[in-house]
């Protein structure tokens, strides 16, 4: 295959990543998006393979065939509600490979360029590996906390922001070591490696100063800098179609970053500081009152009087697999002419759109499902909501206590509804830490145990 | 401890104090609970609806007074005509009675029953917190009361309520104007709005005004400067110019509406008199009022306690028994809140009833503890309504504010930008220009394109990018075929974990995506 052949391929490849993006922009046409997607990556594979620069093709092709039934079977056995753990992995993988790339570019010794184009060169691949570490290891904590093989709590060493400039201040000063090795034909592999080490110190240190509350901000950050990653290693190998496939990806990742971060309030650089609630000034207001609690009857009773309702799920419904109850009964208050929406905060659970994905699965279906501000202004027709396992999502104190460590995040305004039922384990408060005033509101009710068989019981009750 | 509940003697009260289905909630708390015989007929309970419950009905009324412990009833102790001798007196001593007692307004009896050593808890003086609303029965009587307030005036009204335009004429609708929203006049509201009226209501708190415009009735202003917020969200008496101004807004109201409900009450005082005879005069013929307060002596002039009058074409209901009138219901929901204050003085289930002086609500609600007057209580330590929330509220827009006006903050990130973007231009040759501008168009492109994503579709679109991200696998691609064995092992490595990446990623997507169904 000639060179503009294959240059003509990946044009084409890179048209289909822009339309498999613009595919999901809604339900019907998604499903067709993703189909672009895999015949974008199937031509670009495949013009490169024919290009003529591989000629070993028995490594390649075992190295495909390995590396796609691992995926394959992953991809068939997640449960939905992993969902963001193997999201997690894969954005290591991603990591990993750009570091791979990037040694191996270095190593190669077949590229003959000079000058300040040689100069570049040796920065693309210093970059490319940094930012490939980085990704690696920060996907690999965010998957050990995602999966709860490290626990959710925010890492804060004392002087944490000075670890992190130290860090920074090492990589620039070893990337100068690098180029000056490099240009005089030193070993410049050893600032490499260590440059390497630090990156992965620094993408560990990063993650585990999160908390598990702001990991949906983290999954898409870490979304975005395997983007990043890309587009350097294209700039490495002066690959355009590398180079568009990044920087798609990249800002996809940059923007879902930052609609979470508006979703809770929080200011990017604070998530990516760490630690949680270190910004607000005075004490939260302590929560007074008594929590008034139902049984699973009664929640049908009420349900049953309702005609309007609404059903906010958060971590709390993934974590106790309730999703094919909660569809169950939404069947069934359907079928008894009851209007039934769902209400999804956000950042409701553990990474974007994480929700929707399990009322998906559930088979519900997804034109009752709606998003906060959509909703919002409507709870004053709600007659009740059901909250699943949700805690700071829901909580009041975020719009009317500048002193809660949430202040300021918009919430989904269910106590404006005339009943509100949480379901919820305990007493415990919610990933933040923050104590809701909602569980003592007059118009509120707690039903207590695993949403699951709660949900269950509800369900027999409706029946019954 | 045995509960005794005796039938009510005062006249036209219909209500019982308990019900089968609390009565057997309240035995499962460890009491044993007895009625008189027909206490329930009025009610529509039948004796054999509360033997059924595993109630104990005794006939002899002062059997069952003297074998309680604990007497539950409905209105204050006062003489029973029939046996000739004051209730109070058959209380057994050391006895307790829950009912509404009115200590304010019953010096006489609150003398009486403390002689009698007796603990006495009085529903009326239930404090008003968020905690105690179970045990409201104020409240629940006061909904009550409203809505039979509307249907009251409805049967003397000789007109629709709603509007209609009919092949016969068009009929207008009915202008009901409530005075006073506390729960009665919120319960009017609704019950007349519901039946189709234009709504009219006044308060002297100005915080009741979101809650009448949230019934969609309209809150009628007064040009007047002055919080009439008394202690445990009552109203307290206001300043003589202030009830000038209203009155003139009444007086001018009474020449518009059709139908006026007063519900106006200040605790421990006479109703306040806001409908004069001149006002009543200047209404339409035919229309109607009803007077919440008659019992307190009324808000109107004119009103005489327990009947109807008409005075100058206009009927003006005086019934004090409103809640009796729906007496099913009302005991119903009066015996749930009896109920809830029996739950509070037993904590442990054993039937033997603690008065807890220590109990903010208890506390609340004994007026007499073992002969003692108790009453008035202290002062209750939370108001109704968060006060202090709201003078918080002003502070969380400041800061917000504050932030957004710094230009320096917003100017400092394109300045930067711009630094960086001319120190690329002036050394970066010329190949690396043209990658540079794929590279900023790209950006471009996916910030256009990803704004339009549905927010249902995140996690798809993080597992795509995810996918596509893993194009890495061309520079893997390109360099596998070198001579150097270490590189080749290496992009070998690449391609391996970046096709794990391409196909899971693909297939991980397409599987939510066949599960996104209408």
């Amino acid at each position: 295959m000639s060179h503009s052949l294959v240059t003509m391929s990946y044009i084409v490849a890179a048209i289909l990543f822009i339309l498999s993006l613009s595919g999901l922009s809604n339900q019907e046409t998604a499903r067709k998006g993703n189909y672009y997607g895999m015949l974008g990556m199937a031509i670009a594979i495949i013009a490169t393979t024919l290009s003529g620069a591989v000629t070993v093709y028995w490594i390649l092709i075992v190295a495909l065939i390995v590396g796609g039934a691992i995926g394959a079977r992953a991809a068939l056995k997640v449960e939905m509600t992993q969902m963001p753990e193997l999201v997690a992995i894969m954005h290591s993988l991603v990591g990993m490979a750009a570091v791979f790339v990037g040694y191996a570019n270095f190593m190669d010794s077949t590229i003959a360029i000079t000058g300040v184009e040689k100069t570049i060169h040796e920065m693309e691949i210093y970059i490319g590996i940094l930012i490939g570490a980085v990704t690696f290891s920060g996907s690999v904590i965010a998957f050990g906390k995602l999966s709860e093989k490290i626990s959710g709590k925010p890492l804060l060493l004392p002087g944490r922001h000075w670890f992190n400039l130290g860090l920074l201040v090492a990589v620039i000063v070893l990337g100068g070591m690098f180029l000056q090795q490099t240009e005089s034909g030193g070993d410049a592999i050893i600032p490499l490696a260590i440059m390497t080490a630090i990156a992965l110190v620094f993408g560990v240190h990063m993650v585990m100063a999160i908390g598990g509350a702001d990991m949906p901000v983290v999954i898409s950050m870490l979304n975005s800098y395997s983007g990043w990653a890309a587009a350097a290693t294209g700039f490495m190998l002066s690959n355009d179609l590398l180079i568009v496939t990044g920087a798609l990806v990249g800002s996809s990742g940059a923007i879902l970053s930052y609609i979470m971060c508006r979703a809770m309030n929080r200011h990017f650089l604070s998530v990516i500081a760490g630690g949680f609630g270190t910004a607000s000034g005075g004490e939260a207001a302590a929560i007074e009152g008594e929590v008034q609690p139902i049984d699973a009857e009664d929640t049908a009773k009420l349900l049953l009087e309702a005609k309007n309702i609404m059903i906010i799920p958060g971590y709390g419904m993934a974590v106790a697999q309730a999703q094919h109850t909660v569809n169950e009964i939404t069947k069934l208050l359907r079928d008894k002419g009851k209007k039934v929406r769902f209400g999804i905060h956000p950042v409701a659970g553990r990474m974007p759109g994480h929700m929707n994905v399990l009322l998906a699965e559930a088979k519900v279906p997804y034109d009752i499902v709606f998003e906060m501000d959509e909703i919002n202004d409507d709870f004053s027709n709600v007659d009740v909501s059901i909250v699943i396992g949700a805690n700071d999502i829901v909580n009041p104190s975020a719009l009317n206590d500048p002193n809660s460590p949430i202040a300021g995040m918009p919430v989904l305004e269910c106590w404006k509804g005339e009943t509100t039922i949480v379901l919820k384990r305990s007493m415990a408060s919610g990933y933040a830490g923050v104590g809701n005033p909602l569980f003592v509101l007059e118009n509120t009710r707690m039903l207590f145990g695993d949403a699951n068989a709660t949900m269950q019981a509800v369900l027999k009750a409706l029946k019954g | 401890m045995k509960i005794g509940i005796p039938k009510e003697i005062h006249p036209g009260e219909k209500r019982v104090a308990t019900t089968p289905e609390a009565a057997a909630l309240i035995i499962k708390l460890g009491f044993a609970v007895s009625i008189e015989s027909g206490a329930g007929l009025n009610a529509n309970i039948s004796d054999e609806a509360y033997q059924a419950a595993g109630v104990d009905v005794v006939a002899d009324t002062q059997t069952l007074w003297q074998q309680s412990d604990i007497v539950m009833k409905v209105r204050a102790p006062e003489q029973n005509l029939q046996l000739g001798m004051d209730e109070a007196d058959l209380l057994s001593p050391g006895a307790c009675l829950i009912s509404f007692i009115w200590p304010a307004q019953n010096e006489a009896l609150m003398q009486k029953l403390a002689a009698k050593q007796v603990t006495v808890l009085a529903m009326d003086s239930v404090p008003r917190m968020s905690r105690a609303q179970k045990l409201d029965a104020l409240s629940s009587m006061a909904n009550i009361a409203g809505y039979r307030a509307i249907v009251e005036a409805a049967q003397h009204f000789g007109r629709f309520f709603t509007g209609q335009i009919t092949a016969a004429g068009k009929i207008p609708p009915a202008k009901v104007l409530v005075i006073g929203a506390g729960v009665a006049g919120l319960a009017a509201i609704g019950t007349a709005k519901g039946m189709g009226a234009i709504v009219r209501s006044f308060d002297t708190r100005p915080e009741v005004k979101e809650q009448i415009e949230s019934m969609d009735a309209e809150f009628l202003m007064l040009d007047f400067k002055e919080e009439g917020s008394g202690t445990g969200g009552y109203a307290k008496t206001m300043s003589k110019e202030f009830i000038e101004a209203e009155m003139a807004l009444f007086a001018q109201q009474a020449k518009e509406v059709d139908i006026i409900v007063t519900t106006a009450l200040i605790p421990g005082k006479p109703a306040p008199k806001l409908i004069t005879a001149e006002m009543v005069a200047s209404m339409k013929p035919g229309s109607v009022i009803v007077d919440l307060a008659a019992e307190q002596g009324g808000n109107c002039e004119l009103t005489a306690k327990n009947e109807v009058v008409v005075e100058h074409d206009v009927t003006i209901i005086g019934y004090t028994n409103l809640p009796s009138r729906l007496a099913n219901q009302s005991s119903q929901l009066y015996a749930t809140n009896l109920r809830h204050l029996l739950t509070e003085l037993t904590p442990e289930k054993n039937g033997v009833i603690n008065v807890n002086m220590d109990d903010e609500v208890i506390r609340g609600t004994t007026v007499i503890k073992e002969g003692k007057i108790t009453w008035p209580p202290p002062p209750p330590k939370l108001s109704a309504a968060p006060a202090a929330a709201k003078a918080a509220s002003p502070e969380t827009t400041a800061p917000v504010a504050a932030a957004k006006a710094s230009p320096i903050k917003q100017l400092l990130p394109i300045v930067v930008a711009g630094l960086i973007l001319f120190g690329i231009g002036a050394v970066a040759p010329e190949s690396f220009m043209t990658h540079f501008t794929v590279f900023v168009l790209a950006c471009f492109v996916g910030y256009q394109v990803i704004w339009n994503v549905s927010h249902s579709l995140h996690t798809p679109l993080m597992s795509v990018t995810n996918a596509i991200s893993s194009i890495i696998v061309i520079g893997a691609l390109v360099q596998i075929s070198t001579l150097n064995l270490t590189v080749t092992i290496l992009a070998g490595l690449a391609i391996l974990l970046a096709s794990i990446n391409i196909v899971g990623g693909f297939l991980v997507t397409r599987r939510m995506l066949e599960m996104f169904r209408k």
